[in-house]
């Protein structure tokens, strides 16, 4: 072994953290990184600067950095590729030891990931496109408080998409009000309604109250349906000790889910809660309010697919994926991409999705994909065809915009939903016979016969801002 | 606009009460429900067959007619397993489930026959 004498200054970054022949251990957490350098950095070096930020570096050496083992603590940038049609800016590959982080502290992974790092002067952007995260990493992590099998078990709902809705207007109804939109919801066939993400406890509905309207509607469309119903309670607050006396609140009730928001509650509050929906058999709805700020620029922050490994690692059952065909962004192939993250066990590597690293999730359950956002019947097939069975779709303005009212509104969308399963199950190809499928359950179902003439011409055409990174562009 | 619609539905209305997927289509005929048993055989389900009083339909327990028919994939045969748990219990409703090993987890579950609702 030789041994290294102290010599202060800067080092070039590349001298230290650039490997290219470096081949990944097993338990290395991977991250990609779409670096654009300031002109004249040249790649390794960038790369390295990334590496370095985002693990043991600092911009000058130091006498201690000799009591240590670096060579064994530093994060390595070992790859450089380009990105399809765009010369600004390459993929940057980094490898970092499993221990430099705590085990199951996804605030830890982050804070060293997307850390210093993103305002480092000599990048003009840099975003962390994905993330390996080793099997030996997901299993320190608690995961998912119960997971889609166990959540289909309680609830009773198989062999479909789950359906939803969320309350509105956001602001501004009473509480006695908001329960009575809830109940009109689930009682025409919903499986789930939800509060709005700014839904917290504002002076027009404190959340106590909110709280027991709510589960009155549940409980009485309960009977009068005969079928498991939820409401997801917002819990999220200003502080964590508030979050854990709203669950609690929810949990004497009764009440089979919660709500939590888990980039503005920030991943610690996030993790607690999960681990005390694991505690409580509480089934964990998560908002995703804030990702597009992180996520929507293609050349700075973090993309969907790592805030949603974030989310499976750190828990929640269920998690906002975009809808693909209504009027939030989302492209169909990166959306596929993360939505096999939420749900599978094993997601192989595949650039068409923009997925750069097979994840291996082990034991660890998955999550259900939320299609929520300016949907109604007509996206019904297509919906069905692109997510599956293992999603709660939901339709807000679809279902409370209908014109006899909440119920039927939400009967619409249950008729449509399990004329579209139906036929699926038969072979046919929903979103090629759409129309048909639809116009036929409308022969037995006046609600849907409404709704399909109300919402007709509306269409969500614009283009999409993040897109895969193809060489066509 | 026209007519709003009253949604019938009440807790004095038996005929409110639903039993999850399928529930809110018509009943299905002999055709539509050989296409399911049809589609839980080609995905690799097991079939098994139960039956509940429609007034305990909330439950999560129904009887069990027999046991699972793990590994058949004669669509004939399980629709007879049906039909006969159907004649056994005319007025009960009849649940055809597709368990899915793998997933631990029902891929299916439909009632194929409906009794009449009292309550």
């Amino acid at each position: 072994m030789s041994t290294k004498t102290y010599q202060a200054g800067v080092k070039e970054y590349r001298e230290t953290y650039w490997d290219p022949n470096y081949t990944p251990k097993d338990t290395d957490i991977l991250g990609c990184f779409k670096i654009t350098p300031q002109e004249g950095v040249p790649r390794e070096e960038a790369a390295a600067a990334v590496a370095a930020e985002s693990s043991t570096g600092t911009w000058t050496t130091v006498w201690t950095d000799l009591l240590t083992d670096l060579d064994y603590y530093k994060g390595r940038a070992y790859r450089i590729e380009d990105v399809p049609g765009d010369d600004t800016c390459f993929y940057g590959f980094v490898a970092y030891p499993i221990d430099l982080f705590e085990e199951g502290s996804v605030v830890n992974v982050f804070t060293s990931l997307v850390g210093n790092v993103f305002g480092f002067k000599a990048l003009r952007a840099l975003r962390l496109e994905d993330v390996r995260f080793p099997i030996s990493y997901v299993m320190t992590c608690g995961g998912p408080p119960n997971g889609i099998q166990v959540e289909r078990d309680r609830l009773n709902k198989y062999g479909r998409s789950l359906l939803g809705c969320t309350i509105k207007p956001k602001l501004g109804l009473s509480a006695k009000n908001y329960g009575r939109a809830v109940y009109e919801c689930l009682r025409g066939g919903l499986d789930f309604t939800k509060d709005d993400e700014n839904v917290n406890s504002q002076p027009f509905m404190r959340w106590r109250h909110r709280f027991e309207y709510v589960m009155e509607a549940i409980d009485k469309a309960q009977q009068e349906t005969g079928e498991r119903k939820g409401h997801y309670l917002n819990v999220t607050a200003p502080t964590p000790e508030e979050m854990y006396k709203r669950a609690e609140f929810a949990k004497e009730l009764g009440a089979p889910i919660i709500m939590h928001d888990y980039l503005t509650g920030g991943f610690c509050a996030n993790t607690g809660l999960a681990n005390w929906c694991r505690d409580n058999g509480m089934l964990l709805h998560i908002h995703r309010a804030m990702h597009a700020v992180i996520d929507r620029n293609p050349h700075h922050g973090i993309h969907f697919r790592v805030l949603t490994k974030a989310l499976r690692l750190s828990g929640g059952d269920h998690l906002h994926s975009g809808t693909v065909v209504g009027k939030l962004e989302g492209d169909r192939g990166a959306t596929l991409g993360w939505i096999d993250t939420m749900r599978e066990k094993f997601i192989k590597e595949d650039r068409s999705r923009g997925i750069m690293f097979d994840q291996d999730w082990g034991a660890m359950p998955g999550v259900f994909p939320v299609a929520s956002g300016g949907i109604h019947v007509w996206h019904m097939p297509a919906l069905v065809s692109i997510f599956g069975d293992d999603a709660v779709l939901q339709f807000g303005g679809g279902t409370l915009g209908h014109p006899w009212g909440n119920a039927a509104g939400a009967a619409a969308n249950r008729v449509a939903l399990e004329a579209c399963v139906e036929a699926r199950n038969q072979g046919v190809e929903l979103e090629k016979e759409g129309k048909e499928i639809l116009t036929n359950a409308a022969k037995h179902s006046p609600e849907l016969k409404m709704a399909m003439e109300t919402w007709k011409e509306i269409k969500f055409e614009f283009d999409t801002v993040d897109k895969l990174d193809v060489a066509h562009k | 606009m026209s007519e709003v619609q009253d949604y019938q539905s009440s807790l004095s209305n038996p005929n409110s009460r639903k039993f999850e997927t399928f529930s809110y289509l018509p009943e299905m005929g002999s055709e539509d429900i050989y296409k399911q048993v049809k589609f839980i055989v080609s995905k690799g389900w097991n079939p098994a067959v139960e039956h509940t009083e429609p007034e305990n339909s909330f439950d999560h327990y129904w009887y069990m007619w027999k046991l699972p028919m793990f590994g058949e994939t004669d669509v004939d045969k399980i629709l007879a397993e049906a039909d006969a748990c159907h004649k056994a219990h005319p007025v009960h409703h009849v649940r055809l489930v597709g368990y899915d090993n793998f997933k631990q987890s029902q891929g299916a579950a439909m009632v194929i026959y409906r009794g009449p609702l009292t309550a």
